[in-house]
């Protein structure tokens, strides 16, 4: 019977419209966007780095000790690959966030998932970091033979 | 069964293995991704343990790996621009099937310059 219903039931006429957010910012939209501006830099990055290592010279061959030691030598192939590592582990990181969040059905399974990612990330780009930043490419009681050519040159 | 509406652009056929394939070679990569920064890290520790650890990355199995790896990379990297042109440029969506295949031939043509160059590497000589 209408006239039993309680005022509360029924929406006060003119009462301001409340959206309600369906999203928690922009975040999704950021993220897609850095995909596609890195994506673009790393091919660059990327492809220069394959190419150096792989097909010139000796290729894979001569990849030892003493040729990163050489490239890290100068601070062209340091910002070179310091960028490489930030650009790719975050593009790297943001795709298989995605995937997780497109197959991990359970929210404790999605959970668990992103925390080991974003560990497995931090873990590693610090890491990398303080390599390119604190590697001494002329070790000390190092023998001459495995260090870069810079090394014997004082 | 229902049958997959006519029309629409990700469903089936080239657009969607084009997509599957982007995803599992992005994958892929990554994992190598995360394999490779500890191992250039061992630069850290000492020459020895770096040039040991290296030294099985200059095995034979190791350099087809690399070049699955390349091969995975060459994909990806061209296969990206070809969705970042699907995204931005107005006629994308239309031509997008017409450039996965100019991204089939120019990952054709970037491999047939890498693969010999490597294999030689790999297995010519060397150590």
């Amino acid at each position: 019977m209408a006239s039993t219903q309680t005022p509360s039931a029924v929406a006060a006429p003119r009462s301001p419209y409340a959206r309600r957010r369906t999203t928690r910012g922009n975040y999704e939209l950021y993220s897609w966007v850095f995909m596609r501006a890195s994506g673009v830099v790393l091919l660059v990055l990327v492809f220069g780095h394959l190419f150096v290592n792989l097909m010139v010279g000796e290729g894979v061959h001569a990849i030892d000790f003493a040729f990163v030691g050489g490239k890290w030598s100068s601070p062209f192939w340091q910002v070179w690959d310091l960028l490489m590592l930030w650009l790719a582990m975050f593009h790297g990181s943001n795709g298989v966030r995605t995937i997780i969040n497109d197959y991990a059905q359970k929210d404790s399974t999605r959970g668990v998932l992103k925390v080991l990612l974003y560990l497995a990330t931090v873990i590693v780009v610090v890491l990398g970091t303080l390599v390119i930043f604190t590697f001494n490419p002329c070790p000390p009681d190092s023998p001459a033979n495995l260090l870069p050519s810079i090394c014997s040159a004082n | 069964m229902p049958t997959a509406p006519a029309g629409t652009l990700y469903r089936g056929r080239e657009g969607m293995w084009s997509w599957v394939a982007h995803r599992v070679t992005g994958v892929l990569i990554f994992f190598f991704l995360l394999v490779h920064i500890l191992d250039t890290a061992l630069v850290r520790v000492s020459p020895e343990a770096y040039n040991a650890v290296i030294g099985t990355y200059q095995t034979p199995i190791m350099g087809l790996g690399e070049a699955g790896l390349v091969a995975a990379i060459v994909f990806h990297a061209f296969n990206g621009i070809r969705v970042i042109l699907v995204d931005f440029w107005a006629k994308g969506p239309k031509y997008q099937r017409t450039m996965l295949w100019v991204v089939v031939g120019l990952f054709v043509v970037t491999m047939a310059g890498f693969l010999p160059r490597h294999l030689m590497n790999v297995f010519g000589g060397g150590h």
